[in-house]
């Protein structure tokens, strides 16, 4: 028994350290991802973006105010599912199929769990830590991307879950599309908020679909993984720890 | 057998992301720099500077070490509050 535990610490610490490695040696420049950086959108545009993620973060913090007061595992759900978006949402993953990097979401898992509105709350936070100390997205443009993972990526995600489940019936179809389809809406509205704002002289549809299909061969395979990565988050909470679904999944409304 | 299958499967991930990167001549730039940035930079509207300019040296393997042991931290330490070891719940 204490042999097999043993076991199991060294390749756990095996596999750490490859992982590691792997993050090291691809550190040698810095690859972040998504985020459209400090200064890209013009100034209009940036404030046009803040004034739309603005009301989505008022009803945000005050449905964490509300739930709050109900509910005593609202505050270290919010800490482990705020820590995984910022996590997530920095980690750039490499896609041979593309030779570039980028990063899944994390907003469809935290949408599911927390619904969307507090998803805006945590990604917001998200944000600014990574726009402030590790030059991931910038101050200026923090609203247009919070309006592209936040928002569409932790609405899409949870409008597909409850719509697939009501459909299907099956959880593992609805957490895969929600995980899925939350990476690939904050990569088209991202798409949108370029075009919308560079387009130029260019028609905004040929530029709007020439930023999505630069996008799409790192995007569509990471979008797949973010929709495995959502099964085994709701897997994991439904065979661990199923009341803990049921607490958040009705007081979310 | 599960943990076995799962480790299994991360080190042969693993060994694939290395080969991948050790045969491939790619950049393997962010899509920032390869989508964002190229069509920015084609608009006229190039990025500006960080506020909190980071890339010095290896100023920014240390900030990304630090954030992802910040927020591992806080995962774990709220998840242990979620899911409490057996006998302690």
């Amino acid at each position: 028994m204490r042999i097999n535990r043993r076991f199991r610490t060294v390749i756990a610490a095996i596999t750490s350290l490859i992982l590691l490695f792997l993050l090291f040696s691809l550190s040698d420049a810095p690859a972040y991802a998504m985020h459209i950086s400090e200064g890209i959108l013009p100034a209009w545009w940036a404030i046009l973006w803040f004034a739309v993620s603005m009301p989505f973060l008022f009803l945000g913090l005050r449905q964490l105010r509300i739930r709050g007061l109900h509910n005593t595992q609202l505050k270290p759900m919010i800490g482990l599912i705020g820590a995984a978006v910022f996590i997530i949402s920095c980690m750039p993953i490499p896609v041979p199929t593309a030779g570039s990097c980028s990063h899944p979401c994390g907003t469809g898992i935290a949408a599911i769990f927390i619904g969307p509105l507090l998803t805006v709350v945590v990604t917001s936070v998200a944000l600014v830590l990574q726009a402030l100390f590790l030059a991931h997205g910038g101050l200026t443009t923090l609203g247009a991307n919070v309006t592209s993972m936040g928002i569409a990526g932790a609405f899409v995600g949870y409008g597909t879950f409850i719509l697939v489940r009501r459909l299907s019936g099956r959880w593992w179809i609805a957490a895969f599309l929600a995980g899925l389809l939350s990476d690939w809406a904050t990569y088209s509205v991202t798409s949108f908020e370029l075009a919308t704002a560079l387009h130029g002289s260019a028609p905004f549809g040929k530029f709007f679909l020439t930023v999505l299909v630069a996008f799409m061969p790192t995007q569509v395979p990471l979008g797949i993984l973010e929709g495995f990565l959502c099964v085994g988050a709701y897997r994991f909470i439904l065979t661990r720890k199923p009341e803990l679904l049921k607490t958040f999944s009705d007081n979310i409304a | 057998m599960k943990i076995a299958l799962a480790t299994g499967l991360i080190i042969v991930l693993a060994l694939g992301i290395y080969i991948g990167l050790r045969v491939s001549d790619s950049k393997w730039a962010g899509v920032d720099e390869s989508v964002v940035e190229k069509f920015a930079v084609e608009a006229n509207h190039p990025p500006w500077e960080p506020l909190i300019n980071i890339e010095r040296g290896d100023l920014p393997l240390l900030l990304f070490l630090l954030a992802g042991a910040a927020g591992g931290f806080t995962a774990g330490y709220y998840f242990r509050s979620l899911f409490p070891p057996k006998g302690k719940g």
